[in-house]
């Protein structure tokens, strides 16, 4: 293996570094035994203790993943339907139009998103609360969903759905059948980015959350402004254990399938 | 008639299973299929013969559904089939990238048509076995279709495609993704398996030998167009047009003019300063009109003397040879230019050979040895 030049060498460290050295600094002080954010006064693990305690803290996380499960499961359905109509349905009327339009609120200011939600559940009379935050979610990352959906299906070799229909299946047995079980990798990592990006979300959820739903990164957000507390710390540390476990755990499982497919290919090929 | 002989076509009292009734398909601005009527009976192993773009794969998705003519019909057993959408089809396709479902297994691809209808789980069973049996598949059963060869893998989607014992079996260029070895013998098993279960047969191919191969009747297609529907040895030893005669196998095309002489025999002036060429032919040629003359270079004799009784002779001398091991074939060039072809089997060892660049020959064909053809 080739040995990395010194350049190499400090401009990794130099990038990683400042990629990693905030978070290092949350988690290491997360463990601190001071009430003081900044000063060091030896190793425990009493916030964790702490953090279960604090009711609010723990509506909130109950509040979080309830909302990013159901708005990421209902993007995924719209953000499915939606690729799968536009990749698939050839030149209708106003296609280039709608998938210009699918693709906008990636791009929206989320402030703007945010409060025409917020106008419309007012001007509709609907109470805020767990219900519009799902709702308004939804609207913003079953695009997310679309885009990644699409791009597997413009890849997806057609003639596998007309052989279902040559065989004898209905347009929507085909896709039960067929389709989905070829794009499920897809499908679940777009409802992977739906519910990270509806855990972390803290712009549009505070325009449509209410006094009854509170989640997580808005809690934190108004915690932080009465000063930062080590239990706030802790609580960010579980938040980057989780994701990151849910990474790699992803990530390996994608690459030993990769890596047995090719293998079994390699020995059909040698069986010729 | 011998009744021995499978001709239905030559039958007037046989009843087609396929009709094309002046069937058009236009996609927008182009004409896929113009105007097309064709016949097609039961237990044939029919091949649409073409280049890319000649309309055989259109053909070819409108009898398995996937598209409907813009103007016409396609009978199936007399029955008007365009209405009908291709999960109620009576018709199979195996596709030319096979289509194998990649998260089902080898038999679970094969039972997928036989599960839409429902069949009685003990049925079933057999079935699949019955089909992993004729495809010589049961050790592969349990393999995922990226778990097996890709010989397999078309014998998986032959054995799917037949499972559910359609009246029709299409198969769109079922041989291309093969290399040649297994292609030949691919053809043969597909032959055996067409007359073990006596299923018609449909193939699009733009590989003529497969074609010749397979079939009993070869339809060949240009630009949406029938240039020619018949048995293989008639496509090739009776072409209909210089088409017809120069995408199937070699030929040598001379042009020149035809001038009766005698009852259906011709003189044709081909050259400044050479003798006319005498050929046979069938069908009627008025005095000057222009025609084309196709001789196979297998029918022309090559020698170092003019043969004292051919009755066409030319000379020349010897411009490029091609070996092919079993045969080869000697491009001789004539003093006005013309390169005419002359094939020879290698019966000596090739030092022995009697010819080689530069010689001087004589080329020869008999009366009936080419096909004087109109356009």
């Amino acid at each position: 293996m080739n040995r990395l030049s010194w350049f190499n060498t400090v401009s990794l460290t130099l990038g990683f570094a400042f990629l990693y050295i905030p978070m290092i600094i949350l988690i290491v002080f997360s463990f601190n035994e001071s009430k003081l954010v900044t000063v060091w006064a030896g190793f425990s693990t009493k916030w964790y203790g702490e953090l279960l305690q604090n009711e609010a803290f723990l509506d909130a996380a109950w509040v979080t993943i309830r909302v990013a499960v159901f708005s990421s499961t209902l993007a995924t359905i719209l953000g499915t339907a939606a690729a799968y109509v536009l990749v698939r349905s050839g030149r209708f009327f106003g296609r280039t139009l709608f998938s210009g339009m699918i693709y906008a609120p990636l791009v929206m200011p989320e402030v703007i998103t945010g409060l025409s939600l917020l106008l419309l559940f007012i001007g509709i009379g609907l109470d805020r609360g767990i219900l519009t935050i799902v709702l308004a979610h939804t609207t913003f990352s079953m695009c997310f969903v679309s885009v990644v959906v699409s791009s597997r299906l413009i890849t997806f070799d057609r003639s596998l759905e007309e052989a279902a229909l040559d065989l004898g299946c209905s347009p929507a047995q085909a896709f039960r059948l067929v389709t989905l079980p070829i794009i499920a990798p897809a499908v679940i990592s777009g409802w992977l980015l739906a519910f990270t990006l509806s855990l972390d979300d803290l712009v549009i959820a505070s325009f449509t959350s209410g006094p009854s739903a509170t989640t997580l990164p808005i809690k934190i957000f108004s915690a932080v402004r009465l000063g930062v507390s080590p239990e706030i710390n802790a609580l960010s540390t579980i938040m980057i254990a989780v994701v990151t476990v849910g990474v790699i755990t992803a990530s390996l499982v994608t690459k030993r399938a990769m890596v047995r497919q090719r293998q079994d290919e390699m020995a059909a090929a040698r069986t010729e | 008639m011998n009744s021995d002989v499978f001709e239905p076509w030559e039958d007037p009292q046989a009843k087609p299973l396929i009709q094309f009734q002046n069937v058009t398909k236009r996609f927008g601005e182009f004409t896929a299929i113009d105007n097309l009527s064709l016949d097609i009976f039961e237990r044939e192993f029919f091949a649409l013969l073409g280049p890319s773009g000649c309309g055989k794969t259109t053909m070819m998705r409108m009898l398995a559904g996937f598209e409907t003519p813009t103007e016409g019909h396609i009978l199936l057993g007399g029955q008007d089939i365009d209405p009908i959408p291709p999960n109620k089809r009576a018709v199979n396709m195996m596709f030319q990238s096979y289509a194998l479902f990649p998260h089902l297994s080898v038999w679970e691809n094969i039972a997928f048509g036989l599960r839409r209808d429902n069949m009685p789980k003990h049925d079933l069973d057999e079935r699949v076995e019955e089909m992993l049996r004729l495809t010589r598949l049961e050790q592969f059963a349990r393999r995922k279709p990226h778990q097996i060869s890709g010989g397999q893998r078309q014998r998986v989607a032959l054995a799917r495609s037949l499972a559910k014992a359609p009246k029709l079996l299409l198969l769109d260029e079922p041989l291309g993704a093969l290399d040649k070895k297994l292609r030949q013998d691919t053809q043969f098993e597909l032959m055996d398996i067409q007359e073990k279960t006596g299923t018609t047969f449909v193939i699009v191919t733009h590989d003529q030998e497969e074609a010749m191969t397979v079939a009993s009747r070869v339809a060949v297609m240009d630009q949406g167009q029938l240039m020619q529907v018949a048995t293989p040895d008639r496509i090739y030893e009776n072409p209909a047009s210089v088409y017809v005669a120069d995408f199937i196998g070699d030929v040598n095309i001379i042009e020149g003019r035809a001038a009766p002489s005698g009852e259906d025999t011709y003189q044709i002036d081909w050259a400044e300063g050479q003798a006319p060429l005498t050929a046979s032919s069938s069908t009627g040629f008025s005095n000057g009109q222009s025609c084309h003359l196709a001789i196979r270079p297998e029918k022309v004799t090559i020698s170092a003397e003019r043969p004292a009784d051919a009755v066409n002779a030319v000379q020349g001398k010897v411009h490029d040879i091609a070996y092919l091991g079993n045969l080869s074939t000697y491009h001789v060039e004539l003093q006005n230019g013309t390169i005419i072809k002359a094939q020879t089997a290698n019966t000596r060892r090739i030092s022995r050979r009697s010819f080689t660049w530069e010689d001087p020959v004589w080329l020869s064909w008999t009366a009936t040895a080419a096909v004087l053809l109109a356009h």
